[in-house]
């Protein structure tokens, strides 16, 4: 990248009681691939995904980790939470299936759309969930594909 | 058009008074459900909504968006106006409602900007 370095690694805490601190991670992630010269595009796909990330950690798993690591390949990301899980990943992933509850609906979220949102902007998407023991997203960007 | 005539169309008020009057919107989107407005990556450049609460700014950070219009004189608090100034949006607040409001916009070019 711009000053040499191979990698960056970059990780957040999400906390799972606050609501309106959604999205400072996306937002500071963002802010440095933008500093970083990455294409508006990719910047755009990994923000989104992140931030959708962040709503669900914040609002389904009681918050959560996230670790992104930024190469000048590619914008990969996890997010780990210890939360309820999903039991049916596929019911999930479809537009419009949502669980959340109406007072998260009320914030302007839980249109069913998150999952399928990060899905979408990504170019590759892995979830894996146990019901009870939490849920894990590696997602990544590639940069040449933006 | 530029945001002073959205402010004009809408008889709206502005409540960040050190945001950049002068700049071009061409296209908006008008959308209580903050994933809905994130599922369509085109360059947007207004958010019309009635929801209010912080994630409204993040969400039009994430799109690049530069003017955010609440409608029915739902005004936000001092919180999310320092979100918005640390992105340097503009915030503005009509008492028109959503219909109207995105009709009025309409009727004077503003159109959307998913196809």
């Amino acid at each position: 990248m711009a000053n040499g370095e191979e990698k960056i690694v970059l990780q957040y805490q999400v906390p799972g009681d606050d609501f309106t601190r959604a999205g400072e991670a996306s937002a500071d992630l963002k802010a440095r691939l933008k500093r970083l010269g990455f294409p508006a595009a990719a910047v755009r796909k990994a923000a989104i995904s992140l931030y959708e990330g962040e709503i669900n950690l914040a609002i389904h798993a009681g918050g959560g980790e996230i670790r992104v690591e930024v190469t000048p390949e590619r914008i990969e990301m996890w997010l780990d939470d210890e939360g309820p899980g999903i039991p049916d990943i596929a019911l999930a992933m479809s537009e419009g299936y949502s669980t959340a509850p109406d007072e998260v609906r009320s914030l302007g979220f839980g249109a069913g759309m998150g999952l399928p949102n990060m899905k979408k902007y990504t170019d590759s998407f892995e979830i894996t969930s146990e019901v009870g023991r939490g849920t894990h997203i590696r997602m990544a960007v590639e940069i040449g594909r933006s | 058009m530029k945001i002073s005539d959205i402010i004009q169309i809408l008889d709206a008020q502005l409540l960040t008074p050190q945001a950049d009057l002068d700049r071009e919107v061409h296209t908006a989107c008008g959308s209580d459900m903050m994933s809905d407005v994130l599922a369509f990556v085109k360059d947007q450049s207004v958010l019309i909504t009635g929801l209010n609460n912080p994630q409204v700014v993040r969400t039009a950070d994430m799109m690049d968006m530069i003017c955010i219009v609440f409608v029915r004189g739902k005004r936000p608090d001092a919180g999310i106006l320092a979100l918005a100034n640390e992105r340097d949006m503009a915030i503005l607040c009509t008492e028109h409602t959503m219909f109207t409001a995105c009709g009025l916009l309409y009727e004077q070019g503003l159109r959307g900007g998913v196809h």
